[in-house]
């Protein structure tokens, strides 16, 4: 249960991949990710769009699953649990690892039944109105809702959206929370308020967010992996990590000419 | 220390457990729709299995010259329903083909522009008029045809079915006309072409594959329709002379033929279903291919 | 309007920077054309309405409302009333719709969400639309040689083993209700199905994603958000089919037995709808009994219109935007 996850015997690698490459159908479009995700940090991933950095994002809650054509080669690590073992239930596997998706998704519900949804679907006995309040308040959103929790999610603004969906993903207590281009769709001052929310939650959980914005992995991130791609003499793109550092090491020091360019050439 | 034996400190209850009643619901769940689908299809499979066994073995060119024949004796043909539904179906045609596609003209290239509220009162009309029941657009071509001329005839049948086409029509070609890119309809005004060139010229042409695939479709309904035919064309034992008399129709022979006791009507019955499915089937078919090669 | 100013100078010279008078009078034409037939489409309706209504003007002069409510439909005496087609109509439809919502939603479900490869998915979604193009009249046939033959021996079962269930007290006689109703369910199934599945299929994947990244099951995805998201689609689709079948006459007429009263609350008993009074009386009717059709078709006018307003207000009003 969730409280067993919080407990602090646990190891603080969260995740360990192991010569992960990722297919779909013949084609691989990623290989040989290696990396360890450190409990209660803020891990980034960055890198130029089509390097496979949501696709390797998506493997940690196997939301990749419902694509038919995927599969992958080598090994995720979740507390030592290989995720992709044939007896691991991915419906289990995603209601402890929770996803924050780019664009904003509430249900065509109200904002009550948005964050009373998953708990309800695992048979939470609680007090749901405690739960809703708490998880709205943990997302920064409860101020500007309080007052109308009957409105539907969907009437709300980009980013309160984003920040409700934030509180949907909290509700289930999840150990992880995986956010992919959490603000991209969002205006800078929305933007703001999540990156000041995702430093609250990195008390609680373990963040994992994929950005296109180096500001935003170098405010907010401990550490982060810069993505690649390579292009094969078929025209087949397929992302790799060319490093993962200490987000300080990544941005003032990094040991690649590439990694090194990316970084200068967006803040250039 | 090793990730394993985090694992087991930790305890994390990933794995899968099928007697779970979440995991029992959702497999019972999917065997419920595979079913569905499967017993959605046994009619029609039954249906066309039925028509074809008993309908081609009466099958032959003979049908389709002689005339439908008296109670008991030879099986003689439905030569003249065949015609007749051409005839019926062909008079429809010619008034609700460009009934239909003006109308949506003025819905897709004129309504739209002027933001005008006509517009949704005329679509709403198509949609109600798609709903009336066929039968009471037999009533309909009967108090206005059939007793203005005193006679049953393929020109009031024709109407009838008309009236049932049109709504068909004008969906499908809006639809059409609607999805052709505004980018056309700038590059002909841009050139200092009319409103009725850029529509009759560019973006009618365009839509032509879809508009084709709507009356066909439309076609394909008023074939099979018997309702509206009962009291307009009625039926006849003869040829057709003229359009003002009544007419006989392949949907109506197969009505009146199916309920005798006489096995060389009811044979001829069921061959002329058979020709009726294959008709309808065939434009369906024809009609899904038109789109699907265009798209 | 003026001509676009930036014409090369080599082309023929222009007589002046405003269209030609028929080119305008052309244009102006051509709206009012369009024009015309749109409006002419609410001129058909209208025409219905009006038509069948002064035909029928007799019989609603003779039996005013007591018409809906008179199971006597007696030529003899001359006495008219659809109370028990008005029966049938809504009976039959019911038994359809009993049938044909759950298994056409079921299949919409299994067409909508991956279940099957595409390969498998795009035939199956043909398939089932060409169920609604099969003529009406070819259904009936098909009711009455195979269908009601089928259904003989487990109406007589039900008859005989549950016969004190009033739905299943009458000893089936071959048609009736019953094989009215399930005739109408295959018509109307794929209606059902080809709405529901649009509906479905409308949902946008950036909500189900949300559901499994919340770990919920398929099952549970599709009944707490998405049929709830799709649902005015798939009542409005309910409805329309509701509307489809109490207008359809010609398999009915063949399978319903076409008793002209209510003779008790089963099933099994034989009765008529509207649209077979009117298919079996109409050609050979005269004088008040032909208006006194006319005056059932009317009925059946309205009472379909009711339901396909309704639809449309359910679709329009109910539906969710994202």
């Amino acid at each position: 249960m969730a409280s067993n996850v919080q407990s602090p015997t646990q190891t603080d690698t969260v995740f360990r991949t192991e010569n992960l490459d990722i297919y779909y159908g013949d084609f691989k479009a990623v290989r040989d990710v290696n990396i360890d995700i450190q409990k209660n940090q803020i891990t980034a991933f960055i890198g130029p769009s089509g390097c496979g950095k949501s696709t390797v994002l998506r493997c940690f809650n196997r939301l990749n699953d419902l694509i038919k054509s995927f599969h992958i080669n080598g090994t995720i690590y979740y507390h030592g649990q290989d995720l992709y073992a044939p007896d691991i239930d991915p419906v289990e596997v995603r209601r402890q690892i929770g996803m924050v998706f780019q664009q904003p998704n509430p249900f065509p519900k109200t904002i009550y039944d948005n964050i009373a949804y998953g708990p309800r679907l695992l048979g939470f006995k609680g007090d749901m109105d405690e739960l809703v309040e708490t998880s709205l308040r943990k997302a920064a959103i409860w101020e500007d809702v309080k007052d109308k929790l009957k409105a539907l999610g969907t009437d709300l603004s980009g980013g309160q959206q984003q920040r409700l969906c934030i509180a949907r993903a909290i509700a289930v207590k999840p150990e992880v929370i995986l956010m992919d281009e959490p603000c991209s769709a969002l205006d800078p001052i929305s933007t703001l308020k999540i990156e000041d929310l995702m430093q609250e939650l990195k008390q609680d959980y373990t963040i994992v967010i994929v950005t296109h914005n180096m500001q935003q992995a170098s405010r907010a991130s401990d550490r982060t992996a810069f993505f690649n791609v390579e292009t094969n003499e078929k025209g087949k793109r397929t992302g790799y990590i060319v490093e993962y550092e200490p987000t300080e090491v990544l941005f003032q020091s990094p040991r690649e000419k590439a990694t090194q360019e990316y970084v200068s050439g967006r803040f250039g | 220390m090793t990730i394993s034996d985090a694992a087991g400190h930790v305890g994390l209850s990933l794995k899968k457990n099928p007697s779970s009643p979440r995991t029992l619901f959702s497999s019972a769940m999917s065997v419920v729709a595979t079913l569905c689908a499967v017993l959605a299809v046994i009619p029609l499979v039954a249906v066309l299995y039925y028509i074809i066994v008993r309908g081609l073995q009466y099958l032959n060119l003979d049908l389709f010259r002689q005339l439908p024949p008296p109670p008991l004796g030879e099986i003689g043909g439905f030569g003249n329903a065949f015609v007749g539904t051409l005839l019926t179906v062909g008079i429809a045609s010619l008034i609700s083909i460009p009934f239909g596609i003006l109308t949506a003209i003025f819905l897709a290239e004129f309504a739209k522009d002027t933001d005008a509220p006509e517009e949704n009162w005329i679509d709403f009309a198509v949609n109600i008029l798609a709903g009336v029941p066929s039968i009471v657009m037999g009533t309909f071509a009967w108090a206005t045809v059939v007793l203005l001329t005193g006679t049953f005839s393929a020109v009031a049948g024709g109407i009838a079915l008309s009236v049932l086409m049109l709504p068909t029509i004008v969906r499908t070609a809006t639809e059409a006309l609607e999805a052709v890119p505004g980018s056309y309809r700038q590059a002909s005004v841009g050139l200092g072409a009319s409103k009725i060139d850029t529509v009759m010229k560019i973006v009618l042409p365009a839509a032509v594959p879809a508009i084709t695939t709507g009356v066909m479709l439309a076609v394909a309904r008023a074939v099979g329709e018997t309702a509206p035919i009962l009291f307009t064309a009625l039926f006849s034992q003869f040829w057709n002379r003229t359009v003002w008399e009544p007419t006989a129709t392949l949907s109506a022979l197969v009505y009146n033929f199916a309920q005798v006791p006489y096995p060389n009507q009811q044979n001829l019955a069921w061959a002329a279903a058979f020709v009726l499915v294959v008709l309808v089937l065939f434009l369906n078919i024809l009609a899904r291919f038109i789109t699907r090669k265009r798209g | 309007m003026t001509m676009n100013p930036d014409m090369p100078p080599s082309a023929a010279p222009m007589q002046s920077w405003r269209r030609s008078d028929t080119d305008r009078f052309l244009d102006k034409a051509f709206l009012w054309l369009t024009g015309a037939f749109g409006y002419g489409v609410i001129a058909v309706l209208l025409g219905i309405a009006v038509q069948v209504a002064k035909a029928a003007w007799p019989a609603i002069q003779q039996f005013g409302l007591g018409f809906l409510t008179s199971q006597r439909w007696d030529p003899v005496q001359n006495v008219y009333g659809v109370l028990a087609q008005l029966y049938g109509t809504l009976v039959t439809a019911l038994i359809a719709l009993l049938i044909a919502v759950p298994i056409g939603i079921g299949i919409a479900l299994f067409l909508s969400e991956d279940f099957l490869p595409d390969a498998v998915k795009r035939p199956l979604v043909f398939m089932i639309e060409l169920l609604a193009a099969v003529p009406s009249v070819v259904y009936g046939v098909w009711g009455v040689y195979v269908l009601i033959p089928f259904l003989n021996p487990i109406a007589r079962w039900l008859n005989q083993s549950f016969g004190w269930i009033p739905l299943f007290s009458s000893a089936p006689a071959g048609p009736g209700i019953h094989a009215a109703g399930i005739i109408l369910a295959i018509m109307i199934l794929p209606i059902i199905s080809a709405i529901s599945r649009d509906a479905l299929v409308a949902v946008p994947g950036k909500i189900r994603q949300a559901s499994y990244g919340l770990g919920a099951t398929r099952w549970e995805t599709i009944f707490k958000v998405i049929i709830p998201a799709a649902f005015s689609g798939i009542v409005g689709g309910i409805m329309l089919a509701l509307g489809r079948a109490m207008g359809e006459t010609m398999a009915v007429t063949l399978v319903i037995g076409n008793s002209n009263r209510i003779s008790s609350a089963s099933i099994f008993d034989q009765g008529s709808t509207i649209a077979s009074l009117l298919a079996n009386q109409f050609a050979e009717a005269g004088g008040l009994q032909l208006s006194s059709l006319m005056y059932g078709a009317l009925s059946l006018f309205f009472l379909t219109l009711i339901v396909n307003v309704l639809a449309e207000y359910i679709i329009r009003r109910f539906s969710i935007k994202y």
